[in-house]
């Protein structure tokens, strides 16, 4: 006879309990990426939800530590891997703004058409996913066509795809090659197209419309309390973007509209991200006209000691060997400081708060991550929801683990 | 009308004396320390004021000076006004053998996770958080990661002359 009690071990108290505890993630296929979130369910609505982080924690702070400067980029990329290139120019930025380097200006506009491409593939991936998960698969291939494009682009510029180490201190490590310039004119013409029909097919769908307005909604002065920013926030109403606040990157030379909303809820996130992708496109046309008064073999400032010499160089010149040998060993000093940057990231504001004390690495990194601060909210988000809400609220977040996680 | 770091900073000492020191502005960011027990009171005045309104709180995170005796650990927090765009940092610092801080739970809801978070890493015990435990390592673990005390590469690898990769081997 088996001993029933040996293969029934049933927690304390779930006989009376009169809700179901439902583990969502941490491999579920709805939520796109390492989520885990335990709730507590009556039937199909939520009663309370708790969310568990940490699945993929690579301990990339403690690493840097360890790192020269150059090196950390690579580290940058897999914070949120749906928009590398941003993570890469933060943190570049960050070290020019600690070392006082002087950008050149054609530098600055071309990484402006990176990080405006890189915001537009983080959106269109957000955006169309929300669609997915509302039943439409249309959308979401109509735009993956124009992501593919984009990281042609980013291929074409520094060699890879999805986790990019784009650029270098100082600038870019090549000019931008003939073919960038076309796939970019090729991008601009054919995006709008297709962003214009994947509105048509969900903007005014009264489908879409129903599973996604009045879900996962907060007010302006909660979500500042929950430290949301980026697209998150201005869905709420606040008008707060960085490229705005504090201008980096020769910002101030565009002419754009920052797109809010007002309830904060689903269907908000998704009007604002889409206003963002047009924004995104107008600020890239307006770059590319700034190019074109520009000397066009300028790509890097001219910093030495953090910039790899040119390999003909290197072989022929002593000081180019010099360098290329200090910056290839990590010899190269830093200036002692402590300085805060930061980036409007795809899916809010993405900081680095980086302490130097004179040494080859840093003495302490932090990254601001947009997600992980603003991911505490979704339990009170889905508190009250159906299920299916609580998958459209995740990815209309934006949420990325590989972010949150750092 | 625009809020100046000097502004703040006279705001701050006309209030609070000699609890708030050490004002200096590393590349036009206001820096400044707060005494350990009064730091929910500074936070707590520059959130409410009507002149400041600190509002948003951008970062918590946590730094580790070994060399600095009875105040090893720094809390580092960053706030944000929103109206005039003003950014400050406050810094707090705490001995490593009872590393006690207020919350800023009461204040900011987002204060949570960075809190654990910076707990999780550097160990520092925020007094009266609703749910301090560990957030991003596995809640079986027993150490602070982020000290200095734990070097990132087997100390005992002889392979490799840390005098010439990086920072020399002690740390």
């Amino acid at each position: 006879m088996l001993d029933q009690k040996q293969h029934v071990n049933l927690p304390q108290g779930s006989i009376e309990k009169a809700t179901t505890t439902l583990n969502l993630g941490p491999t579920h296929p709805a939520t796109h990426g390492v989520f885990q979130n335990i709730l507590e369910i009556d039937g199909e609505r939520i009663v309370s939800a708790e969310s568990t982080v940490g699945y993929i924690h690579r301990a990339f702070e403690k690493i840097a530590e360890r790192r020269p400067y150059y090196q950390i980029t690579p580290l940058t990329d897999r914070l949120n891997y749906c928009s590398s290139p941003i993570n890469n120019m933060g943190w570049h930025l960050t070290v020019e703004k600690l070392l006082g380097i002087e950008i050149p200006k054609r530098v600055d506009y071309m990484r402006v058409i990176i990080m405006e491409l890189a915001r537009i593939a983080d959106h269109l991936i957000c955006n169309s996913v929300m669609g997915v998960d509302t039943g439409a698969l249309t959308g979401f291939v109509y735009l993956m066509t124009y992501r593919e494009l984009i990281y042609e682009i980013y291929e074409e510029i520094c060699g890879s795809r999805l986790t990019t180490n784009i650029g270098r201190v100082g600038g870019f490590e090549r000019n931008f090659t003939p073919a960038v310039w076309t796939k970019l004119d090729r991008f601009l013409e054919e995006y709008p197209k297709a962003l214009k029909e994947f509105e048509t097919l969900l903007t005014r769908n009264r489908i879409f419309i129903e599973r996604t307005q009045g879900v996962g909604g907060i007010d302006a002065k909660r979500a500042m309390s929950y430290g949301f920013t980026g697209p998150n926030l201005r869905a709420a109403g606040v008008d707060y973007d960085v490229r705005v606040a504090t201008p980096y990157c020769s910002y101030q030379d565009f002419d754009f509209t920052v797109p809010v909303g007002t309830t904060g809820d689903c269907y908000d996130r998704y009007l604002v991200r889409n206003a963002e992708m047009w924004e995104s496109l107008s600020i890239i046309r307006q770059a590319l006209v700034k190019l074109k008064d520009l000397p066009d073999d300028v790509y890097h400032a001219n910093v030495p000691e953090f910039y790899l010499p040119l390999k003909e160089d290197v072989y022929t010149k002593m000081e180019a060997l010099i360098y290329h040998f200090k910056i290839v060993m990590g010899e190269t000093d830093i200036v002692p400081g402590e300085i805060y940057s930061a980036v409007e990231g795809a899916n809010g504001e993405l900081g680095f708060y980086l302490i130097s004390d004179g040494g080859r690495s840093p003495y302490r990194l932090h990254f601001r991550r947009p997600c992980f601060i603003y991911y505490q909210a979704y339990a009170e988000l889905v508190e009250g929801a159906m299920i299916s809400d609580a998958i459209i609220c995740m990815s209309s977040l934006n949420l990325i683990a590989g972010e949150l996680d750092a | 009308m625009s809020l100046t770091n000097e502004r703040i900073q006279q705001r701050l000492t006309e209030k609070f004396g000699d609890v708030v020191t050490g004002f200096e502005e590393p590349y036009g960011m206001l820096t400044f320390t707060a005494q350990r027990d009064s730091n929910l009171k500074v936070m707590q005045f520059l959130f409410d004021d009507e002149e400041l309104r600190f509002q948003f709180l951008t970062d918590i995170t946590a730094v580790h000076y070994p060399e600095r005796k009875e105040e090893e650990l720094a809390v580092i927090y960053h706030l944000h006004n929103f109206v005039d765009n003003v950014r400050i940092r406050l810094k707090v610092f705490a001995p490593v053998a009872a590393p006690k801080v207020y919350t800023a739970t009461s204040l900011f809801l987002s204060a949570n996770w960075m809190e654990r978070e910076t707990y999780d890493f550097f160990g520092i015990d925020f007094v009266g958080h609703p749910n301090l435990k560990r957030i991003l390592n596995v809640d079986e673990m027993t150490y602070f990661p982020m000290r200095k005390e734990f070097p990132l590469e087997d100390s005992m690898r002889v392979d490799k002359d840390d005098e010439m990769f990086g920072r020399g081997g002690n740390i």
